[in-house]
């Protein structure tokens, strides 16, 4: 069949679409893709809980590691993980909250500085995590701490790698996380709420306090708590500014150095002597990390979706 | 209870006393004067030179087609377009004797003496009785029982009392839609403001919530001055005592509202109001 | 009907209630700002004190004697601790390469494809699976991954590739693309999404097919936040840490082979700083080592972030 157009002789469309075989293969492999992350996992998870469930007794959360390691307990690195994120979250919500308060709420977005501190933003989140450490002992170690140290007329206290280091680092690696969802999370309070509050004569500050920050505080819990996990589980910033290999003693000051359950794996993982005798507490140190940083994630996903469907709810 | 002590009230403090022993006075509704009023968005011109005069105690419709300014006139008076960037304004906006637009004007006292409604009902998502006694606390007021008292005025001013009195630590977003806009309406009333201003107060709502808030912006005539933004032309001649009729950004027309309704000076009124455009 | 309430009275002098209230308001914007600053100070900070700590490379005679930038290109090799110290970073770079290309040969496929079904194919019941399973394995600690790569998937690829070591670079690859495929996989499909449905419309009802239309009109239209995408799992992937030194070997070698033990430089750093003492020419080599990563990363960053203002302003424009 052929037909005449332009007075130029053309073969006919066919009548039907071509059958995408091609497209059909395409769409299951990338079906395929995403089965394939989810299995993976699954696969990690599984083989975690698999191994690791018989090793995490009681004595085992509350006891101190023993004979090089190799039997006891991981307390003294639960207690770590948790004091350096509670230092670290202290540090860190009041400045993220307050520079995305900032950022969403007084900012011109088309000034200079404000420019210039989105891309700082987009780019602390980017800077790798063994250069925070490089930074945290670089910084806070040998130059605060050291000049601490001096002015104070002390030895070496200060100046060395400690709780309070490792926290600051910590702090400062999550800054952008606990940013960017808390403007998320001010970005989605309507806009009506702030004017009906500026019409009533409140001030900016009073509409912030009292209409906006309650309706965002799913959001900046949910930013806080996304830090707390990933600050638990980072074991890079920390290997210079205040993790210890072992203590035999629980921190008390923020000057001490402290074992953290992250830089335990990794200890346990590639330094022990006798790989298969410390393997059942190598994959029990994992589960109770895993437990912490996964059971924190979900219950930051919980709440996000709960503040979405509120919103969604809402307009 | 709370007893009448003469006090010099908020506002009055703040502007140069024309009496300088005033009494403790019920607050006096204010009149607005706009003269020459010009305002930019970036370059584009919005409102393009508006000058009128809305005197106390009555109730003024603003009319006109999507886009001509109303609104925008209305959130001049408490300042609300600061709220958007490259905003510029020029010309005179008075409150009485306050210049609304001066540099040295404190737009947080300027929006406690002109009350705003919105177009649609913005409840906080707090309890009803949070909702009415937001202003006052922001004002300082604490006293447990002077709150009440306050609350309970504003919702029977608002018409919202006997419907919500048993209910009153019930979240306002509870409400029907009607309700919310009349609670809008009590939590404006509660911080006693001169100068009422309504940005179409009843378009997101159904004929009966409408006809209860137009009810009630008659009943609140005689202690405020009301501004009321409509596009509903029936809804102007029912509340309204004077109409200012708008058009691209210009006042075309204001007046008695039973003469711009019934005798129209202009042909572009007249061409408006019997649907030939809008 | 209760009496109408009194005149507000609030109590104190209200103008100058009103003045201090004003104050607080300039302070607390102040301190506001001052928090908003407090990421610029943290970039600079950083900037300053990772390249202070190595500039005695470029200042210091004596540190130049061992260490000196000409010999990082033209030294083969890496042994920092021998007699005679000697800093080629050729071994280090060749083993970030590769480790690096075999991520991103695994992860950007699967991420890309995965973000395509999510957004395009995906019911919304598949995705309620899927969105919450990335999110897991985002969650999961790069420490976790390492112990994963060095524990499991050593063994395991071994077995299938018949690597003559079990932990190499292509097994410290495959673990370290886990590490980025969230990221990248998040990222492609929030471009994908931003993508308006009414191209996709137009596409289906000019009679092509889904995947047609996914893959000539969606994943084009989104094209720079793919590329965003895959820059960012990028930069992740050159500056990750705890997985590749733990799963790669660590030995500097520097050969072309992905099944040779390979070392990093973000795992050189992480491996000796704590050994070495402070002020060093060793010292300062490692500083120098986290200064090329930050100045890599922000550069790669910095491409990316453009890519998304493009493909924001695209399509907002288009």
């Amino acid at each position: 069949m052929s037909a005449t157009i332009l007075g130029q002789k053309v073969a006919a469309l066919p009548r039907k679409q071509p059958r995408d075989f091609a497209g059909g293969a395409f769409t299951a492999l990338s079906g395929a893709a995403a089965a394939l992350i989810v299995l993976m996992t699954a696969v990690i998870i599984g083989d975690v809980v698999l191994h690791g469930w018989q090793t995490v007794t009681w004595e085992f959360l509350s006891g101190v590691p023993r004979e090089g390691m190799t039997k006891g307990g991981i307390w003294p690195a639960i207690y770590g993980s948790v004091l350096l994120v509670v230092l670290m979250t202290v540090a860190l919500v009041p400045f993220g909250v307050g520079a995305a308060i900032y950022l969403n709420e007084y900012a011109n977005p088309d000034a200079p500085f404000t420019r210039i501190v989105r891309f700082a933003v987009h780019n602390l989140a980017g800077v790798p995590s063994i250069v925070f450490g490089l930074f945290g002992l670089g910084f806070f170690v040998q130059f605060v701490g050291v000049q601490m140290d001096r002015a104070l007329g002390l030895d070496v206290t200060w100046g060395q790698p400690a709780l309070i280091w490792a926290s600051l680092t910590l702090a400062l690696l999550n800054l952008p996380v606990v940013i960017v969802t808390t403007e998320e999370a001010l970005r989605a309070v309507p806009r009506e709420m702030r004017e009906a509050s500026l019409a009533l004569g409140a001030t900016r500050w009073q509409t912030i306090r009292n209409v906006l920050l309650p309706q965002a505080m799913p959001g900046i819990l949910t930013g806080a708590i996304l830090s707390v996990s990933r600050g638990a589980g980072e074991v890079a910033p920390i290997l210079f500014t205040g993790a210890a290999y072992f203590l035999p003693y629980l921190p008390t000051s923020p000057t001490d150095q402290f074992m953290e359950l992250g830089y335990h794996v990794f200890v346990l993982a590639t330094q022990s002597p006798d790989v298969d005798a410390t393997k059942p507490l190598l994959y029990g140190t994992v589960l109770v990390l895993l437990l912490l940083t996964l059971l924190l994630n979900l219950t930051a996903m919980l709440l996000r979706a709960r503040l979405r469907a509120n919103l969604a709810g809402r307009s | 209870m709370v007893t009448d002590v003469p006090t010099i009230r908020t506002r009055v403090a703040e502007v140069p006393p024309q009496d300088p022993a005033a009494p403790a006075v019920p607050p006096t509704p204010a009149h607005l004067i706009a003269e020459d009023f010009h305002l930019f968005y970036g370059t584009n011109e919005a409102l393009k030179g508006v000058s009128l005069e809305i005197p106390a105690r009555t109730v003024t419709a603003i009319i006109g087609p999507s886009g001509c300014g109303k609104s925008t006139l209305l959130r001049s008076f408490n300042r609300m377009n600061d709220l958007i960037p490259n905003v510029r304004m020029t010309g005179r906006l008075r409150l009485t004797d306050l210049d609304v637009l001066a540099r040295s004007t404190d737009v947080v006292d300027l929006r406690r003496r002109v009350g705003m409604v919105f177009q649609r009902p913005n409840p906080f998502p707090k309890s009803i009785f949070e909702n009415v006694v937001f202003g006052l606390r922001l004002l300082g007021v604490k006293d447990r029982g002077e709150l009440e008292v306050r609350a309970e005025d504003s919702l029977r001013r608002a018409a919202l009392w006997d419907e919500v009195k048993d209910r009153l630590d019930h979240s306002a977003m509870a409400l029907s839609g009607g309700q919310q806009q009349r609670l809008c309406i009590a939590r404006s009333m509660a911080i006693e403001p001169e100068v009422l201003l309504m940005d179409e107060p009843a378009s997101a709502l159904d004929p009966t919530a409408t006809a209860r808030v137009e009810e009630l912006i008659l009943d609140l005539k005689s202690r405020y001055t009301i501004v009321v933004v409509t596009h509903n032309m029936q809804q102007a001649a029912r509340v309204s005592d004077r109409t200012a009729f708008m058009l691209q950004g210009e006042l075309i027309e204001y007046g008695d509202t039973r003469q711009l309704f019934t005798s129209p000076h202009k042909r572009l009124t007249e061409d408006y109001i019997t649907g030939r455009f809008g | 009907m209760i009496p109408s309430a009194g005149p507000l009275q609030p109590g104190v002098n209200v103008a100058r209630r009103r003045r201090l209230q004003r104050l607080r308001e300039a302070f607390i914007a102040w301190v506001l700002r001052a928090c908003a600053f407090s990421a610029v100070a943290g970039l600079l900070l950083i900037m300053v004190f990772v390249f202070r700590e190595a500039l005695p490379i470029f200042t210091s005679a004596e540190t130049q004697r061992e260490a000196n930038f000409l010999g990082f290109f033209t030294v083969p090799n890496w042994q920092p601790v021998s007699d005679v110290p000697k800093y080629g970073l050729v071994p280090l770079l060749v083993g970030t390469f590769k480790i690096v290309f075999v991520a991103m040969a695994f992860a950007v496929p699967v991420a890309v494809l995965a973000a395509l079904f999510a957004s395009e194919f995906a019911s919304p019941r598949l995705r309620e699976i899927l969105k919450p399973a990335i999110e897991l394995l985002a969650g999961i600690p790069s420490v976790v991954l390492g112990f994963f790569g060095l524990m499991v998937l050593a063994s395991w690829l071994q077995s299938v590739t018949g690597a003559p070591v079990r932990l190499n670079a292509f097994n410290a690859g495959i673990a370290l693309s886990l590490g980025i495929l969230p990221t990248t996989f998040s990222v492609c499909e929030d471009a994908l999404r931003a993508v308006p449905k009414s191209y996709r419309e137009a596409s289906l009802a000019l009679g092509a097919s889904r995947w047609q239309t996914a893959w000539r009109v969606t994943l084009p239209a989104a094209s720079a936040g793919v590329a965003a995408a895959i820059l960012l799992g990028l930069a992740r992937a050159t500056g990750e840490t705890m997985i590749v030194l733990m799963a790669s070997g660590n030995a500097a070698l520097g050969t072309a082979n992905v099944f040779d033990s390979a070392r990093t430089l973000s795992a050189t750093i992480a491996a000796e700083l704590a050994e070495v003492v402070v002020g060093s020419p060793h010292y300062s080599v490692l500083f120098f080592l986290g200064a090329l990563l930050f100045l890599i990363t922000f550069v790669v960053n910095v491409a990316a972030g453009l890519l998304v203002d493009r493909l924001r302003r695209r399509l907002a424009g288009a």
